[in-house]
Formats: structure tokens, C-alpha cells, sequence
């Protein structure tokens, strides 16, 4: 590998892409709609904030480098302050008179182009968080019924069956159950605890979980047993933890579905909500679902996975049969990073179980995005090219630590696995990808 | 001539002063007031300490990553924000209008240093102008107004060096420089300049976001 596999495709020219939600819903307007919508949202959801951002950014373009989209790319369109320009600024200049072309184009740039990721807030000398504004045109594109098709289903499936993936309530049980007979065959007498009230922890995950990646919760069931820790899982809706109404636009729905979560984890009098190894979930739990419910913090204390498995190895309570071997580098995925400040916690639980950790750089709360966050991947096929060619730079991220002789890449978070799954593959880069619990169940010794 | 000088080094003055603090102080005002309504979490999130940490992280040259990155241009940022707060309140010249006038009076700079100072001022505007032509992401992000926003502050700058070493015409110079100094300080409120105001709550925020919210850095 000696140019970085990269640049080969970075250039190509990625036209506007068909998407039916996108297209049906820019049809179905017209100029006065928008002027409507449009200025009731920014009338009543937005207020100093927005303009103060807005005043006071002063066209430095110090955040271009920031967002991975614009060094992959190199195209300015990608530079954050551009994408407010080609959204926000004009509509307030225009005072929403816009036309359904240009909501077309601000609905690409804010779905397909952003993943609210966070890192230019860090780079802008004003601390201007373009993920907000993103998320506001996202807001007034809901309102206007300009959503990208696939993303838009997951939202109608969180709103009938308060789960992201059409799970019906006997198919979640069944894998609960299923899950907890694999695993009896591995270890005899492991329980997945299901509805037991008082227990001391909900261990909570997001719907593609029971439906695409069920070994997860069995992995879980196995270190939380080994652990001896007092779990339980709910049998009824409010066991899923994610929530792509979040990044659709869809604060209503935000925030029914985080009430069902925590009234869950009440109903069950759990001390506190353990989830897996998410990164939006935990955003929309401990950041944003949160305060659409008028709870400054989460009303039941939230840990993530990563917080958890130190917790465990702080106190000894899963002890290391044979560290992993093959060297690893760790991707720090953002809502848990720079939205949580989870790195150095990381860092100990991969310190005490594998042999051979190598950082990748930019790290910590300065890595970047997967690209795959904020709602990207779940708008589906039509935007994945875009996206994976719209990260070289994390190809090349990766592919220098395989010259230091990485062969897989931990990364936990469900979002950033999908993410970099596309980019390994893409760009050839010959890693395997692993969460966090893969390797703690995989090195971990288990009871009998 | 001379009617226009006392016109500007009177009446003007005044105006351009009450302009920028009144219009300083509606602005934060009606912003503070406005967030309480609508963003309450401002006000929510809003950690002194953290806030504190963040801003005092990005007023220090080379004190954030991004600022390391960019190394000629925190360089020349920080020369320019430095000489373009400094000068005008101490140089000599003016604070011996401030103690002929209400016979109050400070520190002064060395006239050398003023001299090199303006000249910093001048020339980061035309380094800032240059970026903005050559980078092709700040060239996208540019309207003309930023151009304007330049002009305006170099103005006061070039006119007063002008005058100040009696080049031709310094006399109106002199006029043009007080003018392009009034509009520039009337403007602070009402232009992209108010970043300079509002610097202090968006670092504040997000730096109180970050650390008290998301135990992270933001710099
Ligand atoms: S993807 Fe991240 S860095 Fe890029 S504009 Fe969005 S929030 Fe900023
Ligand atoms: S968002 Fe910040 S860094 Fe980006 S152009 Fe505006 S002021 Fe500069």
C-alpha cells in the first residue's frame, strides 16, 4: 500500500442523488409552505443562540479542516460554515423565501452531508456548533416533509412500534430467549434476566441489535453474568435505546420515545441504565432526549458500555484470561468521546486486554467521525457511496496504523462499525473490526 | 474644511460613542433576553469555570490545536487583534484629546511601537484579504460585505499613519481618518465586527457544554 488507498477515488464527482423521500417531498411544495414553515420554526424554536452564531461568524473558514468531509474532499462546499451558508444563512437573509429547489439542496447538505459530529465546534475560535444549526434546517426539512426515504422509515417504525426496526413485541422476547439458550450451551445456568423489578441495572441496546447483531446481547449477557452484576431487560417496548427521529428532524417523537425508555427503566426501579456500545443512542439518551423532555440531565443516570467495562475491570470484576493478541488501534467514536469524555476510560479497558494497542492520529476528542453518524449510513444506499469517498481521510487515519502492523480496529459504537466496515472494505485496507465486548468476551475467562 | 473638522471632531464623536456603547448594550441586552426565552439552556449549561477554561484557551496564541495548525495565521491574528484594541485606546495622540477634553488621562504607547502597530493593523487586512482571494474554502464563505467589513477597519489605520507623518493632503486625512474611526466604532454593534461582543458567550457556551456536560476538551 503505498500511495494511501484514498485518494483513488476521493475525486470522483457525486451528482445529485435520487432519493424518493427527498424527491416526493421537494414536489409536494410550493414557496408559500416553505415561507410558512420556515419562519414558525425559527419564530418559535429558535431564538439567540442562532443569531449569535450566525452574527458572529466571520467567514475565517478556520473550521474547514475540521470536518472530514472537506479533507477528504477538498471541495469548499464541504467546509462546515459552508454548508450553513448553503442552508441556514440564506433562508434568514431571505427570510424563508427560498425555493423547493434550494430546500432540496439544503436537505442533502443537512442529512447527507453532516454528521453533527461536533469536531468544527472545536476548531471554530467561537465555538459556533454547526451540528445545531444542521440539526435546525433538519427540524424545518421534518416540518416540510422533505426527509431522505430510508432514514424516514426508521422514524415511522420508532413511532408504531417504539423501536427502530420493526421489532414486534414477541419477536423481542424470542430473542431475548433465544440469545439466552445459545448461550446456556456455552456457559449452563446464564440468565438474561427479563422483567426483574428492583434489579440493580437496565441493560438497554438499539433495535438493529435483536435484529441484525443478536450475538451482542448474548456477549453482554455473558460479561454482566461474569461480573455478577443484578441485570435485568425489559420485556415490553422502551428496551431500545435509539432513536433516529432524533436526527430526522422529529423532536416530538425524541422525546416520546426517551419518556417510554426511562419510565421503562422507572417501572422496572433499576438504579441506573446501562447501554451498549452505541454512540447516538447515548447521545439521544444523556444529551438531546433528555432536554426535548425538559430534563437537564437524564432523569435515571446513564452509563455507557465503555463506562461500564471500567467500572468492571477498576474492580476486578472480569478477570483476563489471555490479553488479545494481534495489535489494535481504537477508533473514539464522537457522541461518546467529545460527547461524553469516555477516551481515557477506553483506554484502561483496552490497556488490560490487549497486548498490543497502537493510537491512530488524530485521537481522542480530535479523531474524526466515522461518517457514518448523525443519521448518514441510516439514509441508506442511495448517500453510501458519498459518504465512504467522503472519508478518505479516515481510510488514510487507519491505513497508517496498519503500517505499524494494526490488524483490527476496535470500534465501539453500532454507527461508526457500519461506517468503517464500508471504508475498510472500499478502500482495501485489510482490517478486522471488532467491538469492545467482542474482545473482552473473547480474552475474559468465563465461569464454568 | 474647517466646519466639516469641527463637525467630525465634535458632534460626530460623540454620536459614533453613543452608538457603539448604546448600541453595545441593546444588543446584549435584547440577545440575553431573548435566549432566556427561547434558549433557557444557555442559562441552564452556562458553568463559569468551564466557560473560563474554554475562552481562555483560544485567547492565548497557540493555546488550541486549531491556533497550532494555522501558525502564521494565529500570528498574525493575534498582532492584528492585539494592535487594533491597543492602539486606539493608547496612543498618544488620543489620550491627550481625552485630557483636553475631560482631563483624564493614561499610559500611553512609545510612539514607535504605535507606529509599528498600525502598520500590523494595515497589513493583516491585507493578509486577510489576500486569504480570502486565495483559499478556495474562505473565497466560497466570502461576500463583499467581509471586504467592506476590511476596509472599514484598515481605513482609520492608513488615515491616521498618513496623517500622522504629514504625507500631501494630511490635513484631510486627518479629517477622513477621525470619520473612518467614528463609522468603524458605530459599526461594532451592528456588523459581522460584533463577534468581537458576543466572542465571550458562544466560547463560554460550548466551552460549558464540553466540560461540565461532556467532560471533553474544546480546544
Ligand atoms: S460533519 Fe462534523 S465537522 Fe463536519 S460540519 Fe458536521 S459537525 Fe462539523
Ligand atoms: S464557523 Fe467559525 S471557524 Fe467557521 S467560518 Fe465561521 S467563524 Fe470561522
Amino acid at each position: 500500500m503505498s500511495e494511501p488507498a484514498s485518494k483513488i477515488e476521493s475525486q470522483k464527482e457525486i451528482k445529485q442523488i435520487k432519493d424518493m423521500g427527498l424527491d416526493q417531498g421537494v414536489a409536494r411544495l410550493t414557496p408559500e409552505k416553505i415561507e410558512k414553515v420556515v419562519n414558525e420554526v425559527l419564530e418559535n424554536e429558535t431564538g439567540a443562540r442562532l443569531k449569535a452564531y450566525v452574527e458572529s461568524c466571520v467567514h475565517c473558514g478556520l473550521c474547514s479542516d475540521a470536518c472530514h468531509y472537506y479533507v477528504s474532499r477538498k471541495d469548499p462546499i464541504f467546509s462546515p460554515a459552508a454548508k450553513v451558508k448553503q442552508t441556514l444563512w440564506e433562508i434568514l437573509e431571505k427570510k424563508g423565501k427560498v425555493s423547493p429547489e434550494f430546500i432540496r439542496r439544503a436537505a442533502e447538505v443537512a442529512y447527507t452531508e453532516c454528521n453533527l459530529c461536533r469536531r468544527c465546534a472545536m476548531y471554530c475560535p467561537f465555538g459556533i456548533d454547526v451540528a445545531y444549526m444542521m440539526l435546525t434546517m433538519r427540524r424545518i426539512c421534518h416540518k416540510l416533509g422533505v426527509t431522505p426515504q430510508y432514514i424516514q422509515d426508521t422514524a415511522h417504525s420508532h413511532s408504531a412500534t417504539m423501536n427502530q426496526m420493526w421489532v414486534k413485541e414477541d419477536e423481542w422476547v424470542d430473542t431475548l430467549f433465544w440469545q439466552e439458550e445459545e448461550a446456556q450451551e456455552e456457559i449452563p445456568g446464564l440468565r438474561i434476566p427479563v422483567e426483574k423489578e428492583g434489579a440493580d441495572i437496565m441493560y438497554s441496546v438499539i433495535g438493529p441489535e435483536p435484529k441484525f447483531r443478536a450475538q451482542l446481547i448474548y456477549q453482554a449477557a455473558v460479561i454482566l453474568n461474569a461480573a455478577g452484576a443484578d441485570w435485568t431487560m425489559p420485556a415490553t417496548p422502551g428496551w431500545d435505546n435509539s432513536d433516529m427521529a432524533m436526527y430526522t428532524g422529529d423532536n416530538e417523537m425524541m422525546a416520546r420515545l426517551k419518556k417510554e425508555h426511562f419510565e421503562t427503566a422507572t417501572r422496572l426501579k433499576v438504579k441506573r441504565i446501562v447501554m451498549g456500545e452505541c454512540g447516538h443512542a447515548f447521545r439521544s439518551v444523556y444529551d438531546m432526549g433528555n432536554r426535548a423532555l425538559g430534563w437537564k440531565m437524564p432523569p435515571v443516570p446513564v452509563v455507557h458500555a465503555l463506562e461500564y467495562y471500567y467500572e468492571l475491570f477498576r474492580a476486578g470484576r472480569i478477570k483476563v484470561a489471555k490479553k488479545f493478541e494481534k495489535p489494535v488501534t481504537l477508533h473514539d467514536p464522537c457522541n461518546v468521546i467529545r460527547g461524553r469524555g469516555l477516551h481515557e476510560m477506553t483506554r484502561y479497558v483496552v490497556n488490560k486486554t490487549c497486548e498490543n494497542f497502537i493510537e491512530m492520529t488524530p485521537n481522542r476528542e480530535h479523531n474524526y467521525c466515522c461518517c457514518a453518524g448523525g443519521g448518514v449510513i441510516n439514509c441508506g444506499p442511495p448517500f453510501r457511496d458519498k459518504r465512504v469517498v467522503s472519508n478518505s481521510v479516515k481510510a488514510d487515519q487507519i491505513s497508517a496504523t496498519t503500517k505499524k502492523g494494526v490488524e483490527v480496529v476496535i470500534a465501539p459504537c453500532h454507527n461508526c462499525h457500519g461506517g468503517l466496515e464500508d471504508i475498510i472494505h472500499h478502500f482495501g485496507l485489510g482490517v478486522e473490526l471488532k467491538f469492545l465486548g467482542d474482545i473482552i468476551y473473547e480474552v475474559m475467562e468465563k465461569p464454568e | 474644511m474647517h466646519t466639516l473638522h469641527n463637525l467630525v471632531s465634535g458632534p460626530l464623536v460623540w454620536l459614533a460613542f453613543i452608538i457603539f456603547i448604546g448600541g453595545s448594550i441593546y444588543k446584549l441586552v435584547t440577545m440575553a433576553k431573548e435566549a432566556k426565552k427561547k434558549d433557557p439552556l444557555v442559562y441552564e449549561y452556562w458553568d463559569g469555570n468551564y466557560a473560563f477554561r474554554s475562552i481562555l484557551h483560544w485567547l492565548t496564541p497557540f493555546g488550541s490545536v486549531n491556533w497550532r495548525k494555522n501558525p502564521v495565521l494565529t500570528l498574525v491574528t493575534f498582532a492584528f487583534h492585539i494592535s487594533v484594541i491597543l492602539v486606539p485606546i493608547f496612543l498618544l495622540a488620543h489620550v491627550l484629546l481625552w485630557k483636553e477634553s475631560f482631563d483624564i488621562s493614561w499610559w500611553y504607547l512609545p510612539e514607535a511601537a504605535a507606529d509599528w502597530m498600525t502598520l500590523i493593523v494595515i497589513f493583516a487586512c491585507i493578509f486577510f484579504a489576500g486569504r480570502r482571494m486565495i483559499r478556495k474554502d474562505v473565497k466560497y464563505l466570502t461576500s463583499s460585505s467581509d471586504y467592506w467589513i476590511l476596509a472599514m477597519v484598515a481605513a482609520p489605520f492608513i488615515t491616521g499613519y498618513w496623517a500622522h507623518h504629514h504625507w500631501p493632503m494630511y490635513r484631510l486625512m486627518y479629517i477622513l481618518h477621525i470619520l473612518s474611526g467614528e463609522i468603524m466604532l458605530a459599526a461594532i454593534p451592528f456588523t459581522r465586527l460584533s463577534h468581537m461582543l458576543y466572542f465571550v458567550f458562544t466560547r463560554g457556551y460550548i466551552g460549558s457544554e464540553f466540560g461540565a456536560v461532556r467532560h471533553a476538551r474544546d480546544w
